[in-house]
Formats: C-alpha cells, structure tokens, sequence
C-alpha cells in the first residue's frame, strides 16, 4: 500500500507510522501480535515432538505452499512442480554437502553446499516455469506435474547422484558458534525465521511493481503487452521468485529429517502442497500456513481418532481429501475465505441488530 | 489518397504510421485485405465502417495483438510488423479498447500505475515505489487528467462505465506517447461524458497523433482532420470529414444504413 502514501509528501512521524499500517495491515490486528508471540515463545510451551512434528513441520510445508499461493493466487499459475524444486533443493544439499553415502556426497561444508543448493534449485524451477509459461490453465498444471513425475521417477533410477530409492541418509546439519542447529529449539527457530522471512517477503512483493505487474498479467495479459509489459518474461520471473522461495522451504526440509529419498518428492507429495495451499486459501499469503497446519495436525492425530473409531489408522488422508472437498465446495478460497466471510457475517449482523433497534 | 502512399513511404521516417499492403486472415475469411494507409505524425484520423467493416482488427495488427498474415507496418519509419506487442508499445504506440480492458481488482491508482510502469524502466522492481517516486507524480497527474481524482483508491470494479472508459484513456496516455489507437472511445458514454470526452481528446498535446473508431459522427468529426472509410476489410474512401460526409458512396454505405 507505499502506492497509497506516494502522492502525499508526508514526512510527519505520524504519517510514517500511518503509511507503514498500510503496508503492512497486519500490524494493526491484535491477533496478527498474539499470534507472533505464540510462535516466538512457544519453545516455552511446547515439548520436543509438538515443536518440531507440528510446528517446524507447518512451517516448512508452509513455505513450500506459499510459494505456489505466490504463482497461483498472484500470477493465476497453478505449478503442481513447487514440492518438486523444494524437493530438488533438498537432494543437492545432500549431494554437495555431507552424509553417508559418501560415494555420493562431495563433503562441502554447509554454508557453501546450502547456497548452491538454493542457486541450483532456483535455476531449476526458472527452467520449469519457462516451460510451463508456453502453456495456460490446465496445461500448465499438467506440464508442471509432469516435471514432477518425471522427477521422482528420474530419483529412484539414478543412483549416482541421487542413490536411487534408498535416497541419502545421514545429512550433515549446521553445527557453529556452539550450536547444534538442528536441536529442537534452534531449528524451530530457524524454520520461524526463514518462513517469516519468506511471508513478508511475498507480502511485500505484492504491492511493488513486480508484484503488482504479475497481478496485472493474472487478470488480464493482453492488456498488460498492450501496456508495454513482456508477459512471459513477467512470469518466468515469477517462477523464479517462487522457486527460491520453494527451495529455502526444501532446504528446511532436508535439516529437519536428515535424509532424503524418492518418497519425499512423489506426486502424491506435489499434491499435497496443492491441498494445502488451497485448503488455507491462495488469496493471501497467510493461507497456506493455515493450510499446513491443518494438513499436519489431521496427519498427526487422525490416525490415533480413525483408530479409535476402529478404522484404518492409515486412512487419514481420507479425512484430508473430506477436509478438502467441503472447502473447496463451501469457499473457493480456503479456511481465509470461510473466516472473513465469517466475520463479514458478524458484522453484518451486529449492524442489524444495531439498525433493528432504531425501527422496533 | 490511396496513390499518396507511396510518396509517403518514399521519405520513410515522415510517417508516423504506415501500413503497406496489410492483410490479415482468419482461415478462410479475410477480415483485412491489402489495406495501405499512411498517417502523419501529430495526424488525427477517424476510422469509419460498419460492423465486421475490419475497423478493430486493423487496430489489433497495428498492436501486435493479432500480427498481419501479410503486408508491412512502420511506425515512424521502424518495420515493426514482426514486434511483439510490448516492443511496439515501448516505441509510443498506445491503445484502447473497444470493451474496457482493465484490472478490475485493483484500484484505479494501481491501473494507472502499471501503465505508467510498463513504458519505463523497473518493470521487474522488487522495491516498492517511494514516497518521491517520480512514476507516482506521473499517476497522479495522469488520474486528474482524466479527472478520476475522487475515485482513486477505488477498485476498478466498483466504478460506474463512464469512469471505467475514462480510465482506459488514461492507460493509453501514460508515458510518452507518440501514436495512440482509440477503439470506440465514446461506448455507452453520457452526452455529458461526451462532451468531457472531446475535451480530453482535443487537449492532446498537438505532438501526438491518433487514429480513433467511432460510430458516433458528431465525436469522430469533430476531434479529427482526415477520414479513411472501411468496408469489407478494404479502405473504401479516404478524405477530409466533409468530403466524407458528403460523399454519396459514404452515405448510402454507411450513413444511410446507421439511419435505417
């Protein structure tokens, strides 16, 4: 919202304080504030498994959807290939860096083998998106599934590089200045860091040229070459913003379980991110954390309540795709659709009931 | 003024726009054939025709937005017949579109915004603009142009048509343009909006020329200098707007049917 404060020259402190509400809407809610100090001190309250299972867990899944809410909800591209950059970021830290498969690995230490992870991984979900950019729609979901596929088939049979179906065991982890990275509570606070980065980055994105641009292109393309824009150019750049994105989400994701392996980046994982960053809603960069949450508490704790109602334990990603349809049946736009129109409800009501009195 | 061309394309650079033998096919139908049209710089032309007369395809072959399927087009003495739309626009060449095409959920600031970014540098900015950016003095200069002030920070889906094709205007005038295409600016207008509408195209700085299809005589004749008749995708008449208007040919073609 900086547009909002441009044709104004205010330089008053109030009016920095006002033009940086805008910008950031967020900083105006309460909840926005309980909820980050939740996070921040939720080492405090949380033990060990809910830290890392659910918390760092959400976080990593989150940012991993978020970079599809990026393409989907700003760009109108729906990539299936976002767990698969996240999942190729993951295995090239498992290459350059230390494990034990050390026929495979190439022993850098993390701080070189991290960043060329990231910058191999961005250039591949470039090279991705300047494929599915030929396409529109539902093309676009399809070549993107494609690559993923093709992907995870082309990992299980190379055992050169990518150690076949066994995938890389072991990965080291940062360990400096004392600290092992990788002990529940640092490591939750990395993943914090790198998603809150990672949102705030989208965030504001969205309202600078770039971002603005490619809802522009979103909504109608045409327009957009007729206004002097390259289009393609426009969203092949964007698959690289969400590229980075996807791999910081995969680098978290190697750390965390301290392996990788086919399974990690299969089709059936591809769509999860999809069910996540639709179920959360792909309107706001928010959604898909949402999304996460709820995919991982239900994959979490559904087993236990299937369980306990004498089914299959392994039946819940049954609960996910119920989960799934009632809200894209009910809200085109995830748990933020339902949510606002909610509190849309609310407010509408509470103005009758205020109106009401005036008239009874 | 068809035998004009020639001696037009002869000094190249004299011509703003110039289209040489221009065709352009949908399959089998022809909706422009070898059409030859050359404009002036600072040239303001009205575009006359019935329905399917080829009026908006020309204008999409000048854009890029359907290239010709044979024939050549300068802009200002550039070939730009194999540009893709954006490189044209880059040049000056503006448009507007017959059926407003604008980003309905953002707001008007940020529509104008874009235009006034897509013709200049940092189309690929992560930062976000200042509060000094010179592109948003450019904006808001350009949304009181076209006198949109009051509705700034509305979204676009939420203004009544008036302003929507006021708006479109103001996309078509950010930057710097040289050459503008207006289709059907006048669609739906008010008389009232009319007549605001004429006061926008007649205080266009003298500079810049265009080309504008309109259905409407009393707009078309009275914000132009010359007039190119179509019929069929062929030009059927060029002249000035009184020749035009008094032609027989014209009238039966096109007055007569529009009073029918």
């Amino acid at each position: 919202m900086s547009l909002v404060q441009g044709a104004h020259q205010e330089t008053s402190q109030p009016a920095k304080v006002r033009a940086v509400l805008l910008a950031w809407p967020e900083f105006n809610k309460p909840a926005v504030w309980l909820v980050a100090v939740i996070l921040l001190i939720m080492p405090f309250i949380a033990n060990g498994f809910f830290l890392i299972e659910i918390f760092a867990t959400t976080l990593i899944l989150g940012t991993v959807a978020l970079s599809l809410m990026f393409l989907a909800g700003y760009g109108g591209m729906v990539s299936l290939m976002q767990l698969t950059v996240a999942g190729f970021a993951a295995y090239m830290v498992a290459v350059f860096g230390m494990s034990a498969n050390t026929n495979i690995s190439l022993g850098w230490p993390w701080w070189l083998a991290t960043p060329m992870a990231l910058i191999l991984a961005t250039a591949f979900g470039t090279l991705g998106g300047a494929l599915a950019v030929r396409t529109e729609g539902i093309y676009t979901i399809m070549i993107t599934l494609a690559i993923g596929a093709a992907f995870y088939y082309f990992t299980n049979q190379n055992w050169a590089i990518f150690g076949g179906h066994t995938g890389i065991n072991t990965i080291a982890t940062p360990r400096f200045w004392g600290i092992d990275w990788r002990s529940d509570i640092p490591f939750y606070y990395v993943t914090l860091g790198v998603a809150a980065f990672c949102y705030f980055a989208v965030q504001y994105v969205s309202r600078a040229p770039f971002g603005l641009a490619l809802q522009g292109v979103r909504d109608n393309p045409r327009r957009m070459a007729a206004l002097g824009f390259n289009v393609n150019a426009h969203r092949v750049a964007a698959y690289a913003f969400a590229a980075f994105i996807a791999a910081l989400g995969g680098v978290l994701q190697v750390w965390n379980y301290r392996q990788i392996s086919p399974g990690s980046v299969s089709v059936g994982a591809c769509i999860d991110i999809l069910i996540i960053a639709v179920v959360g809603g792909i309107t706001r960069p928010v959604g898909p954390f949402i999304g996460a949450f709820i995919f991982v508490i239900l994959r979490t704790f559904a087993l236990d309540l299937l369980v306990k109602f004498g089914l299959d334990g392994n039946r819940f990603r049954l609960l996910i795709g119920l989960g799934f349809l009632a809200i894209v049946f009910w809200s085109s736009d995830g748990v933020i659709g339902l949510w606002e129109r909610w509190r849309r409800g609310a407010a509408a009501a509470d103005k009758r009931a205020g109106g009401g009195h005036g008239h009874g | 003024m068809d035998n004009a061309a020639p001696r037009f394309s002869a000094v190249g650079a004299g011509a703003a726009l110039e289209l040489r033998g221009v065709t352009r096919l949908f399959g089998a139908l022809a909706a422009l054939t070898d059409v030859t049209i050359t404009v002036r710089p600072g040239e303001r032309r009205a575009v006359l025709g019935s329905n399917g007369a080829g009026k908006t395809t020309l204008f999409n072959c000048v854009t890029g937005d359907f290239p010709p399927s044979s024939g050549t087009i300068r802009f200002f003495g550039e070939d730009i017949t194999d540009f893709p739309p954006y490189e044209r626009i880059r040049r000056g060449l503006r448009r507007t579109y017959q059926i407003s095409a604008l980003f309905p959920g953002l707001t008007v600031r940020d529509n104008v915004y874009l235009a006034c970014r897509g013709v200049s540098r940092g189309r690929f900015s992560p930062l976000r603009p200042g509060a000094n950016d010179a592109l948003m003095h450019a904006t808001e200069a350009l949304i009181q142009a076209v006198h949109l002030t009051s509705v700034r920070e509305q979204r676009v889906a939420e203004l009544a048509h008036g302003q929507q094709r006021q708006l479109e205007i103001a996309l078509a005038l950010a930057g710097a343009p040289r050459f503008i295409l207006f289709d059907e600016p006048a669609a739906g207008l008010s008389p009232t909006e009319r007549r605001e509408l004429i006061d926008i195209l007649t205080s266009l700085p003298a500079h810049i020329g265009y080309i504008i299809i309109e259905h409407d005589m009393d707009v078309a004749l009275r914000v132009v200098e010359s007039v190119t008749m179509m019929h069929n995708g062929r030009v059927f008449k060029e002249g000035l707007p009184h020749e035009i208007e008094a032609d027989p040919e014209v009238q039966e073609l096109y007055l007569g049917a529009g009073h029918e």
